[in-house]
């Protein structure tokens, strides 16, 4: 065993730092100012013939550079256009945005002094209609039919909404936990019941089971440190090996009974976390991964060190041949059986190196954790690991899997593709009011990790980190976002605090691309002030941002070469009723012919499809269009026939495949 | 001293806060309390100094236990600084210098919040001596707590390593300095998990929203990068074991 352990000290030792720098960006002059409160001009607007056009970025990127200020600050957008800002009403200038809820035609912004709800039938002018404050950290707020849930974690919180903080460390008017408003009549919420909760709730997560027409249940994640049981009943910050009842490692389960919600109450604090002790890991880099494949492939041993695979030296190995080989009681070199033998029994002795597990080790909270009921997963950031959940008992989480990754600081939030084979992990590093994404911070380290999910498991692709350097006044780090509904492609907007709104495609995991932006010069040219933008979400046709200080922005997707008119028109039939991000909802396109002609864009762009046919298809799907009835039905029919025996031949057989679907649900829904 | 024993009473508190607030630019624009109210939406520039109204006035709400975390806080990051710093000479493995050099970039950065929200409260601002790494030196003349109290100051906080430590921790190469660093680095991170605790179990402070999430943040981070270390720690014991 000897041999075996100072060759894991040596690897561990000769391990490859897998740290990508970036290239030192060039600076830029100034953008051409403009003013907050009109509609900005967009960067660059090009109309796009079926996506051949030229896809590169500007060069210099031009969010370098931009000047500083509050509501003046310089913009640059790339395929995005700002359709407008809205400052916040006077109240709440000055203090905390944060994350967003939807609601029919109304988005309700919380805030750490409570909540606005803003009217956004015209985007171009959102009008406010109702400034609720109740000021709490950090006030993530979420929907559910008449029901609004708004977290509160911090010390200042109070039950009677009111603004003058929390005198004492132990006192009966403090809120930590779960408020709940009915806003049957938006103008007009009404304060029904709280649920408080140990650790209070740092975000927390609405769960639409289903099967359960009755109920909603509430996930509160709490990252705080834990009240003490004089201030809240039955609350113990101590390890749950001398107190049973601790409130580390669990989260909470809120169950609301819709007819009555005031009778909302914990219903369970499951302990996901048990057992959990894999130790910290990280992506290979694809040179690391080549290495260890032609290792592989010239037959040297592999093991699975500390999440770590690693290339067993070969000196080690044939030491343990040997070893094999006497206790069979044979002589000379090893066979193929032998081999065979370590192969088999590398992780046995990996594990015995490694020692017994130890049940209080590992994360005792979530950040956040992502909901997609649609698929019975949950995707739990917690601290130090990456967590896949069963759901599909709402009361009873159960935990599938656990990744952990070296290069990440804190495991902050989770964003599903749409059918449920990859998760997205996003890392706060710094949590939120750091500038993490100047020329010196790695791109692995505040970044995303993207992992395709299969067999309730989770295999590490790739990171993805805005690419675009920011100023060290600028707070800077991955943050929440959501699914951009293009039918056939995965592709995510997503906030990077002051470092802007990124839009990215993760359909292939290993090779994410940006593919729009938007940006605004630092709020404070000197110091560092927090700002930016702190959730984006699509909704209903458009790209709607909380914006720290700045207020409510709405973009449009511009149509580009990454981006076509026909995928942004797909997109905008995917309607919801109303939408909380960390419940995913599971997008369904309706039959429309921008579907058909999306995905048809797209075997354009990668040359799926022989050109003659694709030009072919694109002149069936346009007669189709102008004719009506069954004439349009039989040319959709026949289309898709036609379109089936293309995949058997296409480069992008499924694509054309997914393409033959949508043209057959059209035909389908013609009358 | 006097300083923080003064401000460690809400009376403290509101004395800063009316210096605060009689030198920003509050007098020309509406009060917080009403602005609520007032119907009409205020343009751009006025907008602008409602918002530094607004943070000037938010600068208001903390107590002396704000002030000695933060100002003590600097002083315990430093010595993180200082163990971090010795990694990449020291033959430290590359798990180590990734962490070592993560512990490095954060902590810094931390430095410069809890200096910035001392300057922003007119509050004595602790510089880190890069003469000497890990010292805390006063900064202009009002510092008010001079070298020799602050190193007693760190004395007495969790987690701190002795200077007996912090040498022997110099001392160390390779593997032995991986499995020094990870043992103190796990105590000093937990110190500063201590040191949010008490925080917030004193009367009055962390109502401050800056306070409450630095603090919120040093105690989750530190947190969990000690679960890490903790398992980086049992994994190097394992095969240099028996």
């Amino acid at each position: 065993m000897d041999v075996l352990m100072t060759s894991v000290a040596t690897l561990f030792r000769n391990a490859v730092l897998r740290r990508a720098v970036r290239p030192i960006a060039p600076l830029v002059a100034l953008l051409a100012a403009s003013t907050a409160c009109a509609p900005s001009t967009p960067a660059s607007s090009v109309p796009t013939p079926g996506g051949m056009m030229s896809g590169a970025a500007p060069s210099p990127d031009p969010r370098i550079g931009l000047r500083a200020g509050v509501f003046n600050a310089a913009e640059a957008a790339w395929n995005l256009r700002l359709v407008s800002t809205t400052p916040p009403s006077d109240a709440f200038v000055g203090k905390w945005n944060s994350d967003l809820a939807f609601l029919g035609n109304y988005v309700i912004q919380g805030s750490f002094h409570g909540f606005q709800v803003w009217d956004i039938s015209n985007v171009a002018s959102p009008s406010l209609v109702k400034a609720f404050e109740c000021p709490a950290s950090q006030s993530d707020v979420s929907v559910y039919k008449n029901l609004l849930f708004v977290s509160g974690e911090g010390m200042e919180g109070r039950l009677d909404c009111g603004n003058e903080g929390v005198a004492t460390a132990v006192s009966k008017d403090r809120l930590r936990g779960i408020r709940i408003f009915d806003i049957t009549d938006i103008r007009n919420p009404k304060y029904v019941s709280n649920v408080q909760t140990c650790r209070g709730s740092h975000t927390h997560s609405v769960l639409v089971d289903p099967s359960d027409t009755e109920n909603v249940y509430v996930y509160v994640s709490g990252s705080a440190p834990v009240r003490p049981a004089t201030e809240l009943d039955g609350c113990s910050g101590a390890p749950p090996s001398t107190a049973p009842n601790s409130a580390l490692f669990r989260i909470e389960v809120i169950k609301v009974p819709l007819a009555d919600p005031t009778k909302a109450a914990i219903v369970n604090s499951p302990r996901i976390f048990t057992g959990l002790v894999k130790p910290p890991t990280h992506g290979m880099a694809p040179a690391d991964r080549a290495e260890i494949d032609r290792a592989r492939a010239r037959g040297a041993f592999i093991a699975e060190v500390m999440g770590e695979t690693m290339v067993l030296p070969d000196q080690f190995a044939a030491a343990q041949l040997a070893a094999i080989v006497r206790q069979r009681n044979g002589t000379g070199a090893a066979t193929a059986a032998d081999s065979a033998t370590l192969r088999a029994g590398i992780p046995a002795i990996v594990a015995q190196m490694m020692g017994p597990t130890d049940a209080n080790l590992g994360p005792n909270q979530c950040h956040d954790i992502t909901l997609f009921p649609a698929i019975g997963l949950a995707g739990g950031a917690c601290e130090g690991y990456g967590l896949l959940l069963d759901i599909k008992d709402p009361a009873n989480p159960r935990r599938l899997a656990a990744v952990s990754d070296s290069n990440f600081a804190y495991w902050h939030s989770a964003t599903f593709n749409n059918d449920g084979s990859k998760v997205i992990f996003t890392d706060e590093w710094g949590g939120g009011t750091g500038a993490k994404c100047r020329d010196s911070d790695p791109m692995s380290w505040g970044a995303n990790a993207i992992f395709t999910v299969a067999n309730g498991n989770m295999t590490f692709q790739s990171y993805y980190k805005l690419p675009a350097e920011q100023t060290a006044v600028e707070n800077c780090v991955a943050h929440n976002g959501s699914l951009i509904p293009i039918p056939g492609r995965d592709v995510m907007v997503q906030s990077w605090y002051q470092g802007g709104i990124s839009i990215f495609d993760f359909t292939d995991p290993k090779n994410p691309r940006e593919i729009a932006y938007h940006d605004r010069g630092p709020i404070n040219a000197s110091t560092m002030e927090t700002a930016g933008s702190w959730s984006v979400y699509w909704y209903n046709g458009v790209l709607v941002s909380s914006e720290i200080a700045r207020g409510l922005d709405i973009f449009e997707l511009q149509p580009s070469a990454h981006i076509s008119q026909n995928e942004i028109d797909a997109a905008k039939t995917v309607r919801f009723d109303y939408l909380n991000a960390q419940g995913q909802p599971k997008l369904v396109w309706p039959p429309s012919f921008a579907r058909s002609k999306a995905l048809l864009d797209q075997l354009v762009r990668s040359n799926g499809l022989d050109a003659g046919r694709i030009s072919a298809v694109r002149t069936a799907l346009t007669n189709a269009e102008r004719a009506t009835g069954s004439a349009r039905r039989d040319a959709l029919s026949q289309l898709a026939t036609t379109l089936e025996g293309d995949a058997r031949g296409a480069t992008d057989g499924a694509k054309v495949r997914m393409l033959a679907e949508s043209v057959k649900e059209l035909a389908n829904a013609t009358r | 001293m006097l300083r923080l024993t003064l401000l460690s009473t809400w009376v403290g508190q509101f004395i800063l806060g009316s210096a605060v607030v009689a030198s920003s630019a509050c007098a020309t624009t509406p009060r917080a309390d009403h602005a609520a109210t007032q119907p009409v939406q205020t343009d751009a520039a006025e907008r602008e100094a409602l918002y530094r109204a607004r943070l000037d006035s938010a600068r208001v709400r903390f107590t002396g236990a704000d002030v000695r975390f933060m100002t003590n806080m600097i002083g315990h990051h430093a010595q993180a600084l200082t163990m971090a710093k010795l990694a990449p000479t020291r033959g430290a493995s590359p798990t180590i210098q990734v962490l070592a050099a993560r512990i490095l970039n954060a902590q810094t950065d931390e430095i410069g919040i809890m200096q910035r929200w001392l300057r922003a409260r007119d509050q004595p601002v602790p510089n880190v001596d890069s003469a000497s790494p890990g010292r805390m030196s006063p900064s202009g003349a009002s510092g008010a707590s001079g070298a020799s109290g602050a190193h007693a100051a760190h004395a007495m906080m969790p987690g701190m390593l002795s200077d007996a430590q912090l040498a022997q921790l110099a001392a160390a190469r390779g593997e032995e300095f991986d499995r020094l660093f990870l043992t103190f680095m796990v105590a000093h991170h937990k110190g500063a998990v201590v040191m949010v605790d008490e925080l917030f179990a004193t009367d009055g402070a962390g109502q401050d929203t800056d306070v409450f999430r630095f603090a919120s943040d040093v105690q989750v981070d530190q947190r969990t990068e000690v679960a890490r270390m903790e398992l980086m720690l049992k994994a190097l014991a394992s095969p240099s074991g028996h």
